[in-house]
């Protein structure tokens, strides 16, 4: 097995190569048949199905954008009813009445709800996806440079608790992958 | 289901056979390392003589934009050719053309993903790119137009000494939330497609210095499951918060005019209309733009294929032709609402002193699409280039008609006047030319002007179950 990284560093994980998306879809359906849960599979483009075949659920992202569409909203709310009936009345076209006026509202009601729920999905998925980093250490393999090209890879994690190298190395080139690689680094 | 489809039998088909079904969206059975390779090498290549051609023509005239604009700002806003009673002329008029240029590129990136056109995937990132460059360029004109635009902070709702508070039942402050809101929408959008793109450009990088900046733009994005996770449903989720919001700007545009008391701009058909429009000028200018870097990169045809090209063609005829039916709507109501100034206002725009202009626009907006229903003039692509120029030009004095004329022609004959435009204005809108086209070089230099990701999973190996029977 090939070992890459600073070897005085604690172990990433092990990782493998496949050659098409179909060749890891088959690999994750059988790494999560096999109980681990710390890895994960890396492709060049969101693969079709990938979530259930690796076992996983919706992402809760959208929630959370709900939530952030709704301080949006809230902030559209306060602001207009806040400034334009109480602080600084402001009565337009002589109409008293339309002090609480909805509709002429409206339009920034709806402009903020969209600017919240966008900053919420950007950064919430930055955040989620533990991003911005400067490194990692799959970085330290060379070949996984071809993982935003044309290459798949499956990659387990040494926090997972069912890993052991053996164990793992023998895993992963019984689902097909090559390259097999034991990555150290923090 | 109807009897024609009836008849095949998808399962029953061979691969061959299915290709006929579903042509190919990617020519010439081009695989993901050709994608990237050539996509990258774009940017990586020795920048081209053509590029620094251009550039040598669009710097300038984007410097004689800020010279203008420096000019307005140390003179005054009556440098243009503002004054009563046209107090909105080119000014607005340059605005909502650019605006709705930009139309185009949220329209291909957010509507057609959610409708899943996956012929989308080859053009969306160019057009998004539009989008930020036509609005950075709409920008500069209200900011400009407010006069003493060191003031243009009053627009913001910040507390200030007068405690004074803005009025936000105008339409002109919908307006600023609009805009800026689908800038910064827009800029996210494009942005989170990119980041996939900028990982393969980083670990393609070959110096140091390009390494380190591609690298920090990229993020750290490593392309796993989990992150892909999370990061399609971002992407789902602001495409459809950009489909209402594209809509929406638009709208609110049109509402600077419709909630007006202007004869000729009261009308509820406006929303509906200039959204129309926005979509018909911005494929007309996606077209313009890539057509010709599709001419430069040749084996970019066999990802913007013909088959891109024709298709948007029929988008253009559709809009163009929502368009024509709203001109004429307009036209019936001003006679059948039997309200005197309305019916003058649009004899005025067809037979007034402007009668060239309002021409110009039913000529290059109605009736020039129309080849467009023929198949030889959208595969053509020399005829769809001539042809889409026609609707550039017609938005551009449909919004002149719109705003100009109306205003020419007030209730009472004393107030009447005529607008003309001084040098500011017209080296002012040459300029924004300038500047759009040259933000547009720049794109295509430093970053891929192709959604790599994207295309290559619309490929047929990108498909898990490729190759085996349907289930």
């Amino acid at each position: 097995m090939n070992v890459v990284g600073n070897q005085s560093a604690p172990i990433h994980g092990i990782a493998a190569e496949f050659q098409s998306a179909k060749e890891l879809y088959r690999a994750a359906e059988k790494i999560r048949d096999a109980g681990f849960k710390h890895w994960d599979v890396f492709s060049p483009f969101p693969i079709h199905g990938m979530d259930e075949a690796m076992g996983l659920g919706r992402s809760i992202l959208g929630k959370l954008i709900f939530i952030g569409g709704l301080t949006g909203f809230l902030t559209a709310v306060t602001l207009q009813f806040g400034t334009s009936s109480f602080l600084y009345p402001l009565i337009v076209a002589g109409k008293p009445t339309n002090l609480f006026t909805v509709p002429a509202f409206f339009p920034i009601m709806f402009e903020l709800t969209i600017l919240a729920s966008a900053f919420t999905a950007v950064f919430g998925m930055l955040i989620m996806n533990g991003l911005p980093r400067l490194n990692h250490a799959l970085f330290n393999w060379d070949r996984f440079k071809k993982v935003t090209e044309d290459k798949f890879f499956a990659a387990i994690e040494s926090s997972d608790p069912k890993f052991s190298p053996v164990a793992v190395r023998e895993l992963l080139e019984s689902v097909g992958g090559t390259n097999v690689t034991l990555i150290h680094g923090e | 289901m109807s009897e024609a489809t009836a008849t095949i039998d998808p399962e029953k088909l061979s691969e061959e056979e299915k290709q006929i079904v579903r042509p190919a969206l990617v020519l010439n059975k081009r695989t993901m390392g050709w994608i990237s390779s050539y996509i990258s090498s774009i940017i990586e290549a020795k920048t081209p003589l053509w590029w620094y051609i251009s550039m040598g023509v669009t710097v300038p005239l984007t410097l004689l934009c800020f010279f203008c604009l420096a000019y307005l700002i140390a003179t005054g806003v009556g440098v243009w050719g503002n004054n009563h009673p046209v107090g909105w002329a080119w000014d607005i008029t340059n605005f909502v053309f650019w605006i709705g240029i930009g139309h185009a590129g949220t329209l291909i990136s957010a509507i057609l993903f959610l409708t899943r056109q996956k012929w989308r995937t080859s053009i969306n990132r160019a057009a998004e790119a539009m989008t930020l460059f036509a609005v950075v360029c709409a920008g500069i004109y209200p900011a400009l137009h407010v006069g003493r635009v060191w003031m243009a902070w009053f627009l913001a709702p910040v507390p200030n000494s007068n405690a004074i508070w803005q009025n936000f039942r105008s339409p002109l402050l919908w307006d600023v939330f609009a805009v800026s809101t689908y800038f910064t929408v827009s800029i996210l959008f494009w942005y989170t497609g990119l980041i996939p793109d900028l990982a393969t450009i980083r670990d393609r990088c070959t110096t140091k210095i390009k390494k380190f900046i591609y690298g920090v733009l990229a993020l750290g994005w490593r392309g796993g499951n989990r992150q892909w996770r999370h990061y399609e449903m971002a992407y789902l989720i602001l495409a459809g918060l950009s489909t209402p919001l594209v809509l929406s700007v638009h709208s609110v545009v049109s509402f600077d005019f419709a909630t007006s008391v202007i004869p000729g701009w009261h009308t509820t058909i406006f929303p509906p209309y200039f959204v129309a429009g926005a979509i018909f000028g911005g494929f007309a200018m996606v077209l313009t733009i890539m057509i010709p870097a599709c001419a430069v990169y040749k084996p970019l045809s066999d990802l913007v294929t013909v088959g891109h090209v024709d298709k948007m063609c029929k988008v253009i005829l559709l809009t163009g032709s929502i368009v024509g039916y709203a001109y004429l709507m307009e036209l019936f109501i001003a006679w059948y609402g039997a309200n005197p100034y309305e019916k003058a206002a649009f004899w005025y725009r067809a037979f007034g002193p402007y009668w060239w202009a309002y021409w110009s626009m039913m000529f290059c907006n109605v009736v020039a699409p129309q080849f467009f229903w023929f198949k030889f003039f959208r595969t053509n692509l020399i005829w769809v280039w001539i042809i889409v120029q026609f609707p550039n030009m017609g938005m551009w004095f449909e919004r002149f008609v719109i705003i100009a004329t109306t205003l020419a022609r007030d209730f009472t004959p004393s107030a009447w006047g005529m607008f003309h435009p001084t040098w500011v204005d017209i080296c002012t809108f040459v300029g924004t030319f300038g500047l759009f086209t040259t933000l547009f070089l720049l794109f295509i230099r430093f970053l891929p002007m192709i959604c790599m990701f994207e295309v290559k999973a619309v490929l047929p190996e990108a498909d898990p179950h490729h190759g085996e029977a349907h289930h």
